[in-house]
């Protein structure tokens, strides 16, 4: 009807330009049949849960090694890799058909959290009963090196530049700079307790520790290697042992910052340039990690004990929905 | 005469470095030195001082027999410390020190606190403890108390420089009592064994059930002959002998046991008159660790530690396992190994200890108990946490167990 009113009305120019909305307008639906997937890992269900993002159902549910936790993309987004903590072993998952390709046994023991190199050639994965971190060659699963580190390795950031890796250990209260060509230990910089996840904010400037006892994020300066600033959260009505900072993620404009708090329920919103908490969002119970929908518009948390991951609105910074997934969700990993 | 004076020269050498060290630096330290110095800077030797006490054995043969029970915690501990420390240039020496139980502690305790040995987990009945505790050569030691719950140790006998890593009776029993009444299981019978601990534990679950609304409605105390945990027709008498011992109870919820000594205790479970819960010594328990808990990364601690041991972790390993990594963790934070400075660091609101408890742990300022929450736990499971929701409190939450601030006897100058 509308292409018949065109044809019937319209003279070139004012024709060509409808014809390029329209244009616009297919090309968009095109593009969000190829709508954003999230990897939840289900710690207690051996599990990763497929959520298609544009209907928020999960498409499928696939069973993986024991005690899935960390998981990380390739740059190029075609590979998923898993860390199964209880069988010891990084498991490879095909993010196109949602299959298992690949189990690393090379992973080092009790693999936790990981990171890869920008240039989607290398692995580095925190061992947590060993005090380890393995250096792992994505294409042939070869262990390169395995550093040692402080007690309970988890948190895992490899720098945008790629020169360095940071790692943290919980039980050492540490986050450890690795320098990638050389493999060694750089710098060890003390942090508050139980370190949990380290996250390079966007220009790679700096480098973000929360510290889930110590219920506070040391913010590092890459250049120095020192802490710049930490800062804490204070919700009212919420007791401070229950505030339990975990995942973080900057906005691509790099403005703000979200913080899961763990048992306080909550993501917190920062502002990068002030460090201010700017608000908390109210989400399901105790999200660990947390990633963004495909344009950046949401961000989504898996809330472990809930059992279930919730959608925000950035903009509006509501809670939108909750949708049920596996037991124990800990980690989750977003697909553009 | 020379080599008197190259010592002195070479002592006024280390001190002026020393001087140097500290103007440089900085008093907690935020960035380490990388891949730990060859030399390190400093040094902690932590003292291991222990009795080898003849133990009640377990009821059950389910419960193996160690004698090592604390040491192996310490020993994975000191890895721990260590693996810290050599990032940062710091070390830490444990030192075993296990007498035999008719020894004189005094000899051994001289001995390592002369040799400069002041960081102190004591594995001690509190006689021992409180001997070792008042010699003067100990007076600024810091000793961490792993072994005992005796409520007096933390009441008028506190001292100055003891603290204390196990929940004493009195946390236990009112960590069982906030859950019995969550759980509306208001009506108590008590059943205790004759021996001290019993009765310690005993009157602790009177408090416990004055404080938070339960009630003792029947009081049994029960001396059975133990001795033998190797009993070929052993069930037939229990069978009878459990029922006759809680009939006429009255009417009761839940019957609580005090039977620390191991001699009846896991005989009630499934034999009572009534079909009851037990909880206390046996049935439901209250402690500070269980091979069944998994949360707050445990799961990590218990695979660590039966790596290293060989076996699983118990109460008294886990304890001695917290003693350590607390001296690690002032070490770290203080940069020194200076008693004055660890005391005031232990002391103060800035320190915290992670023990796989979901919070930081530290030390209450009136009796220097270490605050903790503690786990409720079946024969083959975790049951619950306390504090259980709803016991509140202006502070901490972890502090409705236990003799608070006003209730406590302890009066020390901090």
């Amino acid at each position: 009807m509308q292409i018949e009113e065109l044809s019937a009305t319209t003279s070139g120019p004012v024709f060509m330009q409808r014809f390029a909305i329209a244009l616009a307008l297919l090309v968009t639906s095109a593009a969000s049949v190829q709508a954003a997937t999230a990897f939840i890992s289900n710690e207690k269900d051996n599990t990763i849960s497929v959520l298609d993002l544009e209907t928020l159902k999960v498409v499928k549910t696939v069973p993986v090694g024991r005690r899935p936790r960390g998981m990380v993309l390739s740059p190029d987004m075609k590979e998923l890799f898993i860390c199964a903590g209880d069988d010891n072993r990084l498991e490879v998952m095909d993010t196109a058909t949602f299959e298992i390709t690949r189990k690393h046994e090379t992973s080092g023991p009790d693999p936790e959290l990981l990171d890869i190199s920008p240039d989607g050639k290398i692995l580095y994965i925190a061992n947590e009963d060993d005090g380890l971190v393995t250096v792992l060659n994505r294409e042939d699963g070869k262990a390169l090196a395995e550093i040692q580190i402080g007690v309970e390795p988890e948190g895992m950031a490899v720098a945008p530049d790629n020169s360095v890796v940071v790692a943290t250990s919980e039980s050492t209260s540490m986050a450890h700079i690795l320098d990638t060509k050389t493999l060694k230990v750089v710098a060890n910089v003390l942090v508050d307790t139980r370190p949990r996840v380290a996250e390079y904010n966007v220009d790679g400037k700096e480098v973000w520790v929360t510290a889930e006892v110590g219920g506070t994020v040391a913010v590092i300066d890459s250049a120095t290697r020192k802490v710049k600033l930490k800062f804490g959260f204070e919700i009212p009505g919420v007791r401070p042992e229950l505030i339990q900072p975990m995942g973080v993620k900057f906005t691509r404009d790099g403005k703000r910052a979200f913080v899961a708090l763990g048992r306080a329920n909550r993501l917190a919103v920062v502002d990068t340039a002030t460090y201010k908490i700017l608000d908390y969002v109210l989400v399901g119970q105790r999200p660990w990690h947390i990633d963004f929908n495909g344009d950046g518009t949401k961000i989504i948390s898996a809330n472990g004990l809930s059992n279930d991951v919730t959608v925000v609105d950035i903009a509006s910074l509501k809670a939108e929905k909750s949708v049920p997934v596996g037991r124990l969700p800990w980690g989750i990993v977003v697909k553009p | 005469m020379v080599s008197a004076i190259g010592e002195v020269l070479m002592r006024a050498h280390v001190v002026a470095l020393l001087l140097v060290v500290c103007l440089l630096t900085p008093a907690r330290s935020e960035e380490a030195p990388a891949g730990g110095g060859s030399v390190p800077s400093v040094h902690a030797q932590i003292a291991y001082l222990g009795k080898s006490y003849a133990e009640a054995e377990p009821l059950s043969l389910v419960d193996k027999i160690y004698d090592d029970k604390g040491v192996q915690g310490a020993r994975v501990g000191i890895v721990e410390d260590n693996m810290t420390g050599r990032l940062i240039g710091h070390d830490y020496k444990l030192i075993e020190a296990i007498v035999a139980e008719d020894a004189d502690i005094t000899v051994k305790a001289r001995e390592l606190l002369a040799g400069g040995v002041t960081m102190i987990v004591a594995d001690l009945e509190p006689a021992d403890l409180l001997i070792v505790a008042d010699l003067p050569e100990a007076e600024n030691a810091i000793i961490f108390n792993i072994r005992s719950s005796d409520i007096g140790l933390r009441h008028d006998n506190c001292r100055r420089n003891t603290f204390h890593i196990p929940p004493d009776w009195a946390m236990r029993a009112d960590a069982l009592a906030q859950y019995l009444v969550w759980k509306k299981w208001y009506k108590w019978a008590l059943i205790s064994g004759e021996r001290p601990k019993d009765k310690d534990f005993a009157a602790a679950l009177r408090r416990s059930a004055k404080r938070f609304g339960g009630k003792i409605v029947a009081e049994k105390t029960y001396a059975y002959q133990g001795g033998s945990r190797r009993t070929d027709t052993g069930h037939q008498q229990i069978q009878t002998q459990m029922p006759l011992l809680t009939q006429n109870l009255g009417e009761h919820d839940v019957i609580v046991v005090a039977d620390v000594e191991e001699s009846f205790g896991d005989y009630l479970l499934f034999r009572t008159f009534e079909p009851r819960p037990i909880a206390g010594t046996h049935g439901l328990i209250a402690a500070s660790w269980h091979r069944s808990y998994e949360e707050s990364a445990a799961t990590q601690m218990q695979n660590r530690f039966e790596k290293r041991a060989g076996r699983i972790m118990t109460e008294r390993d886990y304890s001695a396992w917290l003693a350590v990594r607390t001296f690690g963790e002032a070490v770290t934070r203080t940069a020194s190994t200076d008693l004055a400075a660890l005391r005031t660091y232990l002391m103060s609101e800035k320190f915290e200890v992670a023990g796989f408890k979901s919070q930081g742990l530290n030390f209450r300022s009136w009796d220097r108990q270490l605050r903790q929450p503690i786990l409720l736990a079946g024969p083959r499971a975790l049951v619950s946490i306390s504090p259980q929701e709803g016991f509140l409190h202006p502070k901490y939450l972890t502090d409705t167990l236990g003799y608070d601030e006003p209730e406590s006897k302890c009066k020390l100058k901090n």
